[in-house]
């Protein structure tokens, strides 16, 4: 059967109840007649020689760039970097894209003779991977080859020795990255293409760069005029990368950019469910549902945690593309649309969202309060094009448990950020003047993530900042099911149930209200019209 | 833009969650059009595992002592010709006319043990295996196998054929459904092709009296003296009756004998065997035309022309082998 394209369902008597994530866990809800459902488009196919689309690529690259063999030669100074543990998600069964491109790639510099080679893990403040995480990421032929000879590296954000400013943009934009990448005769970067965000000069310019860099963009300012983050032209975020990312080619960097993208093959049969629409669920289907349901509500959180992240996507790669930045880019993210667009007319009143267990920031991790507002807000509200589906002065309603749970390990200045900044204000201009400077400059947290497996000080600072956009368009937040005492310390409203956000949200939008519902993951992009 | 939810939050108050889905199957969106299923029914329906030892088992279990017991205190039967089926070595054919529902399980239960749990039954793919529940329930209960009855059909023929070769006796009725109104209708060629292509044996089978057990229902729509149609229909109701289940000699294509013509001669074989019922076997014998003996059997086994009394009327079949007619003869 032909995949079928997303749809716009709108909800009558005979529809079933809709599937709502709810964190580690999912729930029914019976949305009221008349309200919209968005559903993913069905999976693309898969290519069927992933191989030897990867070495067509290399070979035959798009722009003004070499084929990858002409560009490599002895003596060279060679560096790879690639998408750290954010992508994809959830974590794809072996191999991952990651392995398969750079096998490809040291395929061909091996057969050039290159000796210098350094694999670099483009981590930007994003915390450090672990050895199992780089093996899944990168083969254990990858791993075993370059790990044991400290040539298989994980950027350092704050290692001033490793770090190399370029210069600063007509804007004024520091520009100051990975020295070794940077400094090398040619920088290979891998990408994985999650969503129409990812890549392009964000690439390099987000991923090698250090917290100097970072701050021009990463700021309440850049946010609130990204518009969304998923259309490149109208992102402010977007605009800065690609000021430094040129600048960045002027500076002589030479970049080999490979960018991949997958369908929305997302989880494995045993949950064929949650990618299905609700009438077409079989027995199975039910059967799954209810008795993963049953479970998951006897067991503790920490167990249901440990099993969903066990969970290894079935992603597949529908498309590769090699050679100059921009113009790889601009394939990529005309492949990601064909696989996650979904036309959408006019905007609404009330939106739901179902929030599920995982973001790029808590793989193998927590999903703490911050990220469960920075999915909401900074990744689900922005997957749109043209206008956010909810309306101006709208309502946005979530659904999670937001448990103030926080891994100390990975996530520790959000500890602080929750105990110390939300207590005082929600206001991410005022808490970016008042507060980002002390933890982006904290000894203690810049410790933690350089020898420990730690985000950066300033990363919950980030998080919140994706917000910024959301929390100056909407008329306010609900999040069912969430813990009280954590949903107000993030400036929401609780609600138990979906009827009581409904009641809570008709003081903001009346009586009668629209609503549409965003049935994600799988991920979608709304083109709102 | 979307529509007006109305009411929305007053209204959904109180059915936040549905009670039935998912443990029931999802009601569709009425906006959505449903895709017929993919279902596996009618000549494609999979009827192997009705073969599996673990499925014969069940089915002896339950004919031996449901079907049985059930069918002889509804119908019981005068059985003869029985000893024909001990000189046959192997499977064979069953060939019998067909006037109810009942006449499979009546047939199977009188049938020798040594055929009884051996034996399948070629059944309507449009009739007994149009829904998957049907194309299971005939499957298990009398070993059911999917045929085309209207036209010549090479698959159904292939399964048919493979199934006597490997060993399983067949019952076919080769009038293709059952009789309108207790007359024999033409037979078909199935029995005979197969009975040519396998080598196999034709025993002609003749099944007296199954239409008063469990009469054929009317034609949906049809009257009632002063009804209209829509009342309740006479038939699809037990009612307890004696029948004969006769059993005649086997039958073999003779050299050179064609499909049509053999298929004749099974005919005949049954209506000789009609008449047995009726007198004895003598008596039938003598009632064949020495001249031409399948025509003649066939003149009286299919009935007089004439309107649809006449034809009933002719019929000599009195119901629990009560009254015949009432006036002299």
């Amino acid at each position: 059967m032909s995949r079928r394209p997303g749809f716009v369902l709108e909800v009558d008597k005979s529809t079933p109840p809709t599937l709502f994530w709810n964190g580690e866990g999912f729930t029914l809800e019976t949305l009221p007649e008349g309200s919209r459902v968005l559903y993913a488009p069905e999976p693309m196919e898969a290519l069927s020689d992933p191989y030897g689309a990867i070495r067509h690529a290399l070979l035959h690259p798009v722009g003004d760039r070499d084929p990858l063999p002409a560009l490599l030669s002895a003596g060279m100074k060679l560096t790879i970097c690639f998408d750290d543990i954010s992508l994809p998600l959830p974590p794809m069964v072996a191999p991952d894209i990651r392995q398969m491109v750079i096998e490809s790639v040291l395929d061909m510099a091996a057969d050039a003779g290159v000796d210098d080679v350094v694999l670099v893990a483009a981590l930007a403040l994003h915390r450090r991977m672990t050895e199992s995480e780089l093996r899944h990421a990168l083969g254990d032929r990858v791993y075993d080859a370059f790990a044991p000879h400290g040539l298989l590296t994980q950027h350092d954000a704050e290692d001033a020795d490793n770090l190399i400013h370029l210069g600063q943009t007509e804007q004024g934009e520091d520009i100051e990255i990975n020295k070794r990448a940077a400094t090398s005769d040619l920088l290979v970067y891998v990408n994985i293409n999650l969503v129409a965000m990812d890549g392009g000069h964000k690439s390099v310019a987000t991923g090698l760069a250090s917290y100097r860099s970072l701050r021009h963009h990463h700021n309440p300012q850049t946010m609130q005029h990204s518009r969304s983050f998923m259309d490149a032209p109208a992102s402010e975020l977007h605009t800065s990368n690609w000021r430094m990312g040129r600048y960045i080619a002027e500076s002589g960097v030479k970049i080999f950019q490979i960018e991949t993208t997958l369908n929305t093959d997302t989880f494995p049969s045993s949950f064929s469910f949650l990618q299905k629409r609700e009438w077409e669920w079989n027995l199975r289907d039910r059967a799954t549902y209810a008795g993963t349901s049953a479970a998951l509500a006897r067991v503790p959180s920490r167990l249901s945690r440990q099993i969903f992240h066990s969970i290894k996507s079935p992603h597949a790669m529908t498309s590769v593309q090699a050679g100059e930045v921009e113009a790889v880019h601009a394939l990529t993210t005309e492949n990601v649309w064909k696989q996650q667009g979904v036309e959408v007319q006019g905007q609404t009143d009330i939106l739901t969202l179902g929030l599920p267990y995982i973001c790029p920031y808590n793989v193998n991790s927590i999903m703490n309060p911050i990220l469960v507002a920075c999915l909401g807000l900074g990744y689900f509200f922005n997957l749109y094009r043209g206008q956010p589906l909810v309306r101006q002065g709208g309502v946005l309603i979530l659904r999670h448990p937001t448990r103030p749970e926080f891994h100390p390990g990975h996530h520790p200045s959000y500890i602080d950020f929750y105990e110390q900044v939300l207590t005082q204000t929600v206001d991410p201009v005022r808490i970016h003047k008042e507060f980002e400077e002390s933890f982006a400059t904290d000894p203690w947290y810049i410790h933690l993530y350089r020898t420990g497996h730690a985000y950066h000080g300033v990363h919950p600072f980030y998080m919140w900042y994706w917000c910024a956009h959301a929390l100056q368009h909407l008329g306010r937040v609900i999040i069912v099911g969430g813990d009280a005492a954590a949903v107000r310390r993030l400036g929401f409203s609780p609600a138990s149930s979906l009827n009581d956000a409904l009641e809570i949200a008709s003081d903001v939008v009346g009586s009668s209200p629209t609503l549409t519902h965003l049935h994600a993951p799988p991920i979608m992009m709304a083109d709102v019209t | 833009m979307a529509t007006s939810v109305g009411e929305g939050a007053r209204r959904l108050a109180g059915r936040v969650t549905s009670t039935r889905f998912p443990l029931a199957a999802p009601t569709w969106p009425t906006t959505i059009e449903r895709p017929d299923p993919e279902r596996k029914v009618g000549l494609d329906f999979d009827h192997e595992w009705s073969r599996r030892y673990p499925v014969r088992l069940a089915r002896a279990m339950v004919m031996d002592n449901v079907t049985r017991p059930a069918a002889r205190l509804v119908a019981p039967a005068t059985v003869r010709g029985l000893e024909h089926l001990q000189r046959v070595d192997g499977p064979v054919i069953f060939a019998a006319n067909h006037a109810s529902h009942i006449d499979t399980p009546l047939l199977l239960t009188t049938l020798p043990v040594e055929f009884r749990h051996r034996t399948v039954v070629a059944g309507a793919s449009d009739y007994f295996f149009d829904r998957t529940w049907k194309a299971i329930l005939w499957s298990f209960a009398v070993a059911a196998i999917p045929i085309e009855r209207h036209k010549i059909n090479r698959r159904s023929g292939d399964a048919a054929a493979e199934l006597l070769e490997d060993g399983w006796s067949l019952v076919i009725f080769p009038e293709g459904g059952r009789s309108p109104d207790g007359w024999t209708q033409p037979f078909t060629g199935g029995g005979a092709y197969l009975a040519r292509r396998t080598g196999r044996p034709v025993v002609p089978v003749y099944l007296s009296g199954t239409r008063h057990v469990l009469p054929k229902t009317a034609e949906k729509g049809s009257r009632a003296p002063g009804g209209s149609g829509t009342e309740s229909r006479r038939g699809g109701r037990f009612r307890r009756s004696p029948i004969s289940v006769l059993f005649g000699q086997p039958l073999s294509p003779d050299q050179g004998e064609n499909t049509h013509r053999f298929s004749e001669r099974i005919e005949a074989a049954v209506a000789t065997l009609a008449r047995e019922v009726q007198t004895d076997w003598w008596q039938a014998r003598r009632s064949v035309s020495s001249v031409e003996p399948v025509v003649g059997a066939l003149t009286a086994h299919r009935g007089p022309d004439g309107p649809a009394w006449r034809r009933a009327w002719a019929l000599d079949t009195p119901p629990m082998g009560g009254r015949g007619r009432s006036w002299p003869e």
